[in-house]
């Protein structure tokens, strides 16, 4: 009995920080903040409950468009992490040396131990007409005139690209370490070769590192504000920044509150969508890896 | 675990409510530049019990901030004058202030009656003014010494390389001049918008002509400094500050007039060191501090003779941009009525999300 009760003791003095944590820091604000999305402004200091806000999302084209904006370029981020991150996690998991491996794993880590900031000031100062990029073009003689690469959406998509790629390398590299080499040389053994073994063995088998890293760079991406922001052009807007003018410089609450919602809901939308599509589960990639 | 962390609570309650009755801090909502180092030194050299703590904003994520709290958390705000009347009735954030703290004597009283007159509500004064200044334009005048108009950021001639910041400053300014008058318009909000509409169609057809909007003083300076942008809708802070490292960059009144703001002091409605706050404001209106104050933002402090209290490059800058015309010339910013925000917040939307001409 005794013994019970100290292990119950201990189950809920383990559980109470995260419980607490999640419910004072997620699910409450979330609470007042749907409260707030709910609300809508008759007048000054007048509220009256209706779905006014969520309503007025689909009627203006503005919004929505900037919301399938922000998600196809997500979308689009999230494939070029992929591409670029498998080759990378492939080396580090299984071609690197033991003791190379940790120094490969510390260069991708690097970028992060600076903020985000600072990182998108570099991009700025590589890409801008007088930058470094453009100049150095110029030096070589292949270019005559200063070019300018910052402020379009290709600038947008290259600073995400660089912020977000850890983020699917990681669970890339830890899925495809726990693949048995035999696995592969068997496949070669059969006739296979190195297309048929990446796509028979080594993509299936990575498939929940896959799909975890997906799930984690759509979501970082799609969140986002200042990459967008500063590197973007006069053209370029993200769907976050749709909410930050909402809340900042309309004084419009219960807009900027519903749009908050929307935005969950559409990123779980994609996810969902993503884990049907793949036919993987939430257990078998995020929580696995 | 909970003990600990009921603990770690309780201690941290206690705390915070025994600092202020060792020492009163001020703890001040202001624009970058408002409070400079020095200042600050020597107000807490003056007045010992007190510690000063500044944050640094804008005009609108002061209000957010304010408005989170019910006007909590500062003991001193300065909200530009066009942006607390509306505010104050909507969100109820200032406290009324008690005139008979303030030397107002020392303000310019035109000025003064002029955020009076813009931010009373039954008979009581939310705002007193602290420094004003323009947005106008800036120009390098020995590649684009034409520039004279706001229109002229979308004179061809310049393609690719003017700019201007997507806010309402260019808004207004486009207005004027396109002939409007949009400050007269806020009385019908009808009117208002169609002038809105017109602007829009002129800023999106401009939009081919930019290189990029400009979100800060620090993006704008580089793009300036580069040679990146020749012409550009500008704080004349910010230009001034460009025409200390090249004379050839000035800024230039636009023929239609510059658009003048009056940033003020105003007490959130929780803020618990008024007293503090009084003093913060007699203090920096002195002369000599107003010196230390206009050579940190390049604005022109609402004193008697505000802009000889300039620092000499400072005041040079002004004097190479403003005749006296230019000053009467001047439109302060019009409070803006309820409802105002949205409508231009949607035309900018607008404007951003156009893609024709890429």
């Amino acid at each position: 009995m005794m013994q019970k009760d100290i292990k119950r003791l201990s189950l809920i003095l383990l559980f109470a920080p995260f419980a607490l944590w999640i419910f004072l820091l997620i699910v409450l604000p979330h609470l007042g903040m749907f409260y707030i999305s709910v609300r809508e402004k008759v007048g000054p200091r007048m509220y009256e409950f209706g779905l006014g806000n969520y309503i007025n999302f689909f009627t203006e084209p503005i919004y929505w468009n900037t919301l399938i904006r922000t998600g196809s370029m997500s979308l689009l981020v999230t494939a070029l992490a992929l591409l670029l991150g498998f080759p990378i996690a492939y080396y580090i998991a299984k071609i690197a040396g033991n003791r190379t491996r940790g120094a490969l794993f510390l260069m991708c880590l690097i970028p992060l131990w600076v903020s985000d900031l600072i990182r998108a000031f570099g991009w700025i100062l590589l890409l801008r007409e007088t930058g470094i990029i453009s100049s150095s073009l110029q030096w070589a003689g292949v270019i005559n005139t200063p070019i300018e690469f910052l402020y379009n959406d290709a600038a947008v998509i290259m600073g995400l690209v660089y912020t977000v790629i850890l983020f699917m390398i990681v669970p890339l590299v830890s899925t495809l370490d726990g693949m048995d080499n035999a696995m592969i040389e068997a496949g070669y053994n059969l006739g296979g070769n190195g297309p048929t073994v990446l796509r028979r063995i080594i993509i299936p088998y990575a498939m929940p590192g896959i799909v975890s890293g997906c799930i984690v760079v759509f979501m970082l991406t799609a969140g986002s504000y200042l990459t967008p922001i500063l590197l973007g052009g006069k053209n370029s807007s993200w769907f976050t920044e749709q909410i930050y003018d909402q809340f900042i410089t309309r004084y419009n609450w219960e807009s900027g509150a519903a749009f908050g919602f929307l935005l969950l809901a559409f990123t779980s939308l994609v996810v969902w969508g993503g884990l049907k599509l793949s036919g993987q589960t939430l257990n078998s990639t995020v929580a696995k890896s | 675990m909970i003990m600990k962390l009921a603990m770690a609570g309780l201690l941290a309650t206690t705390v915070m409510a025994v600092v202020p009755a060792q020492a009163e801090t001020l703890r001040l909502l202001t624009w970058g530049s408002y409070a400079p180092d020095e200042l600050v030194k020597k107000f807490e050299e003056k007045y010992p019990d007190i510690t000063v703590e500044v944050t640094f904003s804008n005009n609108e994520e002061m209000i957010a901030k304010l408005r989170a709290t019910g006007g909590a958390g500062f003991d001193l705000a300065q909200p530009s004058h066009d942006r607390i009347f509306a505010v104050q009735q909507e969100y109820n954030i200032y406290k009324p202030l008690d005139l008979s703290k303030i030397n107002t004597d020392a303000m310019q009283a035109k000025l003064l009656d002029g955020v009076k007159a813009n931010t009373t509500i039954d008979g009581e004064v939310y705002a007193v003014p602290h420094q004003w200044g323009t947005s106008g334009l800036m120009a390098n005048k020995s590649v684009a010494p034409d520039v004279k108009a706001w229109g002229d950021l979308c004179d061809p001639q310049y393609k690719g390389k003017t700019s201007m910041r997507l806010k309402r400053t260019i808004l207004l300014g486009m207005a004027f001049d396109m002939g409007e008058d949009p400050f007269a318009a806020y009385a019908d909000l009808d009117k208002y918008q169609s002038i809105l509409d017109k602007v829009a169609d002129k800023l999106i057809d401009c939009k081919d002509n930019l290189k990029a909007y400009w979100k800060g003083g620090d993006d704008l300076s580089a793009m300036m400094m580069s040679g990146e942008i020749v012409a550009s809708e500008t704080w004349d802070s910010t230009a001034y500050k460009l025409y200390g490292e090249n004379k050839d960059i000035v800024f230039v009144p636009p023929k239609t007039g510059a658009l003048a703001w009056i940033d003020t002091f105003a007490i959130p409605r929780k803020g618990e060191a008024d007293d503090a706050a009084y003093k913060w404001i007699n203090f920096v209106l002195e002369p000599e501090n107003v010196k230390i104050m206009s050579a940190s933002t390049g604005a022109i402090a609402a004193v008697e003779g505000g802009k000889d209290l300039l620092p000499d490059d400072k005041k040079a800058a002004v004097n190479a941009a403003f005749t006296d015309a230019d000053i009467d010339n001047l439109k302060f910013f019009a409070n803006i009525p309820a409802g105002v925000e949205d409508m231009e917040g949607k035309t900018l939307e607008k404007i951003k999300a156009a893609t024709g001409s890429e």
